[in-house]
């Protein structure tokens, strides 16, 4: 039996075979734009489709995008794990659209696709529901659409939107998901209105890749200082995919600083720290701490608590080859709280029993 | 415990400051509309003069974020070096009052006639029966101090 058995996956990819995939779930009208405009793919830069990093090799399948079908993510991401549920957090490219009304009528085309193909097919699969981040009150319609199906846990979002996370501009989309009691899940990916670093364009995938946790440093100061845990103190945060080391030192330092500058932001009435032990999440795949032995629980010495790192595989991004997802030198009874309890958690809609 | 006269009244008006000496404790007495407040001059973060940081109010959360609470005015002091505030009323920090603070002393005024007669210590200042004086009591030290967390 594999030592994840019975874990919960908090972070797995499928991917939309194909546009072709979406038109049956969209409606007359924008079925009809996407053909007559030519609109033949929106899959992103995020995860270039050859690069290795996107699928593993023997995730990769000799024709068309990995993890496209039920199938291949039963066989692939859910069998051989042992995983007793794992959430879909399905990246395309519907945060990149110029026209809010277009990405709303592609976001519901996706959650649609999402639920008819996948979740209504395996019982162990959750999602998080896709919006139209470009406008709130499309994304809060988005989010009501599915509110009653227990099977979507989650409302993603990507790090890297058109502005900082935490401004007022999103907080009907907040408020929408505390109400429901979704939480909301921060994924690595930029929807490219803007340099993903700060000084600019990079040149190489490597700086791109390494940029993310850059961009969670931000996300991560944004939503604390401007007050969003302050307004939604129920609203549970996983960052996806952000590396998991970076977030420590961050809050010890942002907390630093907020004990001279808390004055600007008084609404912070809890060092950024404790914030970020009662509101932040984080999933464990892609790992970036050596695994030396004892370095692990440093790692979670300095988190200062270990309920924020939540089990994910990241499937199908190459990370870990076999099912050698967990790192090294996690103790048995950690690793437990990682895969189940920590989720259970995070996603209080787990707990519905996953009834659409 | 012991108490030391460290500057005549009329030296420290209300919203005024004077930075004394105590048996080698740089020591900043505030005068707040009348109530005189000794808070050691030194941040607990990094030892920066305390006596040379701005005045401000209390600023509080005005039931939720973008909504602000102004209150105390000229009753909270920054730290010139990183802007850590501190009330001088009770020496704690605004951040985190329950953990940081500075040493805070307990100041009186006394009349003349009272510090030629008392057992109170003026080495510095000349004392007349005429005026009234600022006497600052040096306590055995505190159970906690936290510095540079």
């Amino acid at each position: 039996m594999a030592a994840t058995a019975g874990a919960i996956d908090c972070d797995i990819h499928p991917s939309v075979p194909g546009i072709e995939a979406l038109l049956p779930h969209m409606e007359p009208h924008w079925r009809d734009t996407v053909v007559q405009r030519g609109v033949h793919e929106l899959e992103t830069i995020a995860y270039p489709a050859r690069a290795p990093l996107t699928a593993r090799p023997d995730w990769r399948p000799d024709h068309g995008r990995p993890a496209a079908d039920i199938e291949t993510i039963r066989a692939q991401a859910l069998d051989p794990f042992g995983t007793s549920i794992a959430i879909c957090n399905c990246l395309y490219g519907v945060q990149l659209l110029m026209s809010e009304d277009l990405a709303a009528a592609f976001a519901t085309a996706v959650n649609r696709w999402v639920a008819i193909e996948l979740l209504d097919r395996d019982p162990r699969l959750r999602a998080a529901i896709v919006i139209p981040t470009q406008s709130p009150d499309l994304a809060v319609r988005e989010i009501e659409r599915w509110a009653d199906d227990d099977r979507f846990v989650s409302v993603l979002m990507l790090v890297m939107d058109e502005m900082p996370l935490g401004r007022r501009f999103y907080w009907p989309i907040y408020a929408a998901a505390a109400e429901a009691g979704l939480s909301l899940c921060i994924h690595a990916g930029s929807a490219y209105k803007h340099p993903v670093t700060s000084v600019g364009w990079p040149s190489y995938l490597a700086e791109d890749y390494t940029a993310q946790a850059a961009a969670f440093h931000a996300v991560v100061t944004s939503l604390i200082s401007e007050g969003v845990f302050a307004k939604f103190p129920d609203l549970v945060c996983v960052l996806a995919e952000s590396g998991v080391t970076w977030l420590p030192a961050h809050l010890w330092r942002l907390t630093k600083f907020w004990r001279g500058l808390r004055a600007e932001i008084p609404w912070v009435v809890h060092t950024p720290a404790e914030i970020g032990r009662q509101h932040l999440r984080l999933t464990l795949q892609p790992f970036d701490a050596p695994t030396a032995p004892g370095l692990f629980e440093r790692v979670m010495e300095h988190f200062g608590s270990d309920e924020m790192l939540l089990f994910s595989t990241d499937y199908p991004h190459w990370q870990f080859d076999g099912t050698a997802v967990l790192p090294d030198g996690i103790p048995a009874e950690l690793a437990r709280k990682i895969m189940v309890d920590n989720p259970r958690k995070a996603y209080p809609r787990l707990s519905r029993g996953g009834q659409a | 415990m012991s108490r030391h006269v460290v500057a005549r009244a009329d030296e420290i008006p209300p919203g005024g400051r004077k930075l004394v000496e105590v048996r080698g404790r740089p020591i900043v007495i505030f005068n707040l509309s009348g109530d005189f407040h000794g808070l050691l001059d030194r941040c607990p973060h990094q030892g920066g003069p305390l006596s040379r940081g701005r005045l401000t109010g209390l600023v509080e959360a005005g039931g939720e974020p973008g909504r602000y609470c102004w209150s105390r005015e000229g009753e909270i002091l920054r730290c010139p070096w990183h802007g850590w505030e501190f009330d001088i009323r009770t020496g704690r920090s605004r951040c985190e009052p329950d953990r940081i603070g500075t040493r805070s002393y307990d100041v009186t005024v006394e009349p003349g006639a009272a510090v030629l007669e008392g057992p109170l210590q003026a080495e510095t200042v000349d004392v007349s029966i005429e005026n009234s004086y600022v006497v600052v009591t040096l306590g055995p030290p505190p159970a906690h101090t936290e510095a540079n967390p």
